[in-house]
């Protein structure tokens, strides 16, 4: 589903290389975790997947699908089926979360050459995504993101990431700024989309949330490349030793 | 230096002047309404049209704009009037009253002044009553703006208009619309007085159609809002035209009273939607908005005074201005609090999203205060679309233009959603996609 050859990218406008030759291959039905520390690229891999203009490819390609996802705009990849979950969630003053949740969806099944969704249907598929991540829809009438507390953002990207169904999700520290029962609730809606038809890359910087969302494979990010790729027990290995081993092997 | 010397005229005011001659005998009015007339032409012998060294007019040079002035437009055609009606729309399927003004006179046989006197409005014609006792009074201008230039030009060459005259405690069941009308093209220039009874409430509506090809539009409306009651204006300047724009309010607020309007205004080449506002009674509140869109090489000003000259009395002021090409952008509001004006609150914010590197924005928010208890703010912004914003919807799938489409709405949705007037809302928030997608 996602092929990462030799990837290296950095802030446009500036030298400094942040990804330094990243190989990553994600299979369909399969579950990746990206662990690593600060400042190891994590961020930036998951902002140029979803096309943030901000950093720029210099070497290598991505492959979504088979196709060069690196040319695609983040509105075709997103209804090519890419879905990130942001790490912070943007507020957006004035534009009403189901005014935004139907432009969205209707947006890419146009794109996809489908019926755009009836307001009954559309209705029907909010209310029922809403109620499994415990979303009101106090919450759903505010302008989208405005005034949510960190956990409430946090359920309305896994909100947004359903109702979109995404073949690919990409999931960025989706567990900071989480407590417990909010973790509990987002792994839960998470683990609801794992499907074998689905792919997902969760970037997180704590093994914590990997209790919940059990990973197929663990890979470590240190200095802008993979050093190391493993199973679920890589995580908990990391928890406790800490990063300190790769980032001496990185450098 | 009293000694003035005489200013070279442009084209513009040599047809004015020429015009003026061609037209005085056949205007309306009294033989003091004439001196009225004669009087404010001289104004403009003597100092030329608004231009950029007149304060008020610095970044809207009309003198430089006009490049030559039409003639006024001929008497219009019924059926011809009826057919722009039909064919340009204005607020949609809205249930209201019209009051039609055709070529800048009033058309009673296209007017509802019958159903309107059944709910206590009545209409009269202006051209009626400049003709008739206290004629002067009908063409007076604001304490803060006694020798403005545009109102100047409007009192030189009023054609006709409407005097409408709610009586006291009559709240009418539905909108009214005032609407103008060109049916050839020509200047059109129109006054309108707006009277509220004591305790009477009314929604106005305010549009213009038809093109006036090289005229000038200038309209001035009075509005003398009594005590009690309650004036909602929505004023909707919109439909493509490389004519002059000239729009004017004249507000005076009386005790408990509510002033509530929005100036809508997108696509014209060169407006100005001026507005003075006069508070005369106590515990009164003034909500002044506006939204602005202009694209290509258009200037839109949307220029406002308010005057706090008795104590209590709440004004405020939300102006949102969104900018494309090469267009101008220009916001001149002014709280003025006098001396014994005290417990004043005013609350002015301008604000501005830049869609082009070339368009250009002017925010002069000011405050004149000369009370010491009163609580007065006023801001200002300039900005571009979030980069932010712009990434997560598009990360959603919303393509770029529909995203922005979104923001833009919202920016400035937020205006006329304070505005609160529900049925125009929708209509308007139309126009403003109806702009974005082809302006």
């Amino acid at each position: 589903m996602l092929e990462i050859k030799n990837l290296h990218a950095r802030v446009a406008d500036e030298d400094t290389e942040i990804l330094r030759g990243v190989n990553l291959t994600v299979n369909t039905g399969e579950v990746h975790a990206i662990m690593g520390p600060n400042g190891s690229g994590k961020s930036t891999l998951s902002y140029i997947l979803a096309g943030r203009d901000s950093y720029e490819v210099t070497e290598g390609e991505v492959l979504f699908n088979g196709e060069n996802m690196l040319e695609m705009a983040p509105d075709e990849r997103a209804a090519a089926g890419m879905f990130l979950a942001f790490q912070y969630p943007i507020e957006i003053p004035g534009v009403a979360t189901m005014e935004f949740l139907k432009t969205a969806m209707n947006a890419q099944r146009k794109a996809r050459g489908e019926d755009v969704l009836s307001i009954p249907d559309f209705m029907r598929r909010v209310k029922a995504a809403a109620a499994h991540l415990n979303v009101s829809m106090d919450m759903l009438k505010r302008p989208l993101n405005v005034g949510f507390s960190g956990g409430e953002k946090k359920r309305a990207e896994i909100l947004q990431m359903s109702l979109l169904e995404p073949k690919l999700c990409v999931l960025d520290e989706t567990d900071s700024g989480l407590d417990i029962d909010a973790l509990r609730i987002v792994s839960e809606g998470v683990n609801k989309l794992r499907s074998p038809e689905r792919a997902m890359v969760v970037i997180t910087h704590y093994q914590r949330l990997l209790d919940h969302i059990v990973p197929d494979v663990v890979h470590v990010l240190s200095k802008g490349r993979i050093v190391k790729t493993g199973d679920k027990s890589l995580a908990l290995e990391l928890e406790e030793k800490g990063y300190a081993d790769y980032i001496d092997t990185a450098a | 230096m009293n000694a003035s010397v005489p200013i070279k005229h442009t084209q513009a005011e040599s047809d004015l002047f020429n015009r003026f001659e061609r037209a005085k005998d056949a205007l309306p009015g009294s033989v003091a309404v004439a001196a009225l007339r004669e009087a404010a032409l001289n104004q403009v012998r003597e100092k030329g049209l608004p231009h950029r060294r007149v304060e008020e007019y610095k970044y809207s040079d009309l003198r430089a704009f006009l490049k030559s002035a039409a003639p006024l437009a001929d008497v219009a055609d019924i059926s011809a009037a009826r057919a722009v009606l039909v064919a340009q729309d204005t607020f949609g399927e809205l249930d209201r009253y019209k009051v039609v003004l055709a070529n800048g006179i009033y058309l009673e046989d296209l007017s509802d002044a019958a159903a309107l006197a059944s709910e206590g409005a009545t209409v009269t014609n202006m051209s009626d009553a400049l003709a008739g006792e206290h004629s002067a009074q009908l063409l007076g201008s604001p304490k803060a703006g006694p020798n403005d230039g545009v109102i100047a030009l409007n009192t030189a060459f009023v054609q006709g208009g409407v005097v409408i005259e709610v009586k006291a405690g009559a709240t009418l069941s539905k909108p009214v619309e005032l609407v103008h009308v060109a049916t050839s093209t020509g200047a059109q220039v129109t006054r309108n007085k707006i009277v509220l009874g004591k305790g009477a409430k009314l929604r106005l509506l305010e549009s213009f159609v038809g093109d006036t090809g090289e005229g000038e539009l200038n309209a001035v409306f009075d509005y003398d809002v009594a005590d009690n009651s309650s004036l909602a204006a929505t004023r909707l300047i919109v439909g493509r035209t490389d004519a002059a724009r000239l729009l004017t309010t004249i507000a005076k607020v009386g005790a408990q009273a509510e002033l509530k309007s929005l100036g809508f205004v997108a696509g014209m080449r060169f407006s100005r939607n001026q507005q003075f506002v006069e508070f005369k009674g106590e515990n009164s509140e003034a909500k002044i908005y506006g939204v602005t869109m202009a694209g290509g090489d258009d200037l839109a000003d949307q220029t406002l005074i308010v005057d706090h000259a008795v104590p209590n009395c709440n004004s405020r002021e939300f102006f949102k201005t969104v900018l494309d090409g090469r267009a101008k952008g220009v916001y001149q509001g002014r709280i003025n609090v006098a001396q014994h004006a005290q417990k004043t609150d005013g609350e002015m914010m301008t604000q501005a999203l830049l869609l082009s590197e070339e368009a250009e924005m002017a925010n002069k928010p000011e405050l004149e205060i000369f009370a010491d208890d009163v609580i007065c703010a006023h801001g200002a912004t300039s900005g571009q679309i979030d980069e932010d914003l712009l990434f997560y919807l598009r990360a959603r799938g919303i393509p770029e233009d529909e995203a922005k489409t979104l923001l833009v709405l919202a920016f400035l949705s937020e205006a006329i959603e304070e505005y609160g007037e529900d049925n125009v809302t929708e209509g308007l928030e139309a126009r403003v996609r109806g702009w974005l997608a082809g302006h």
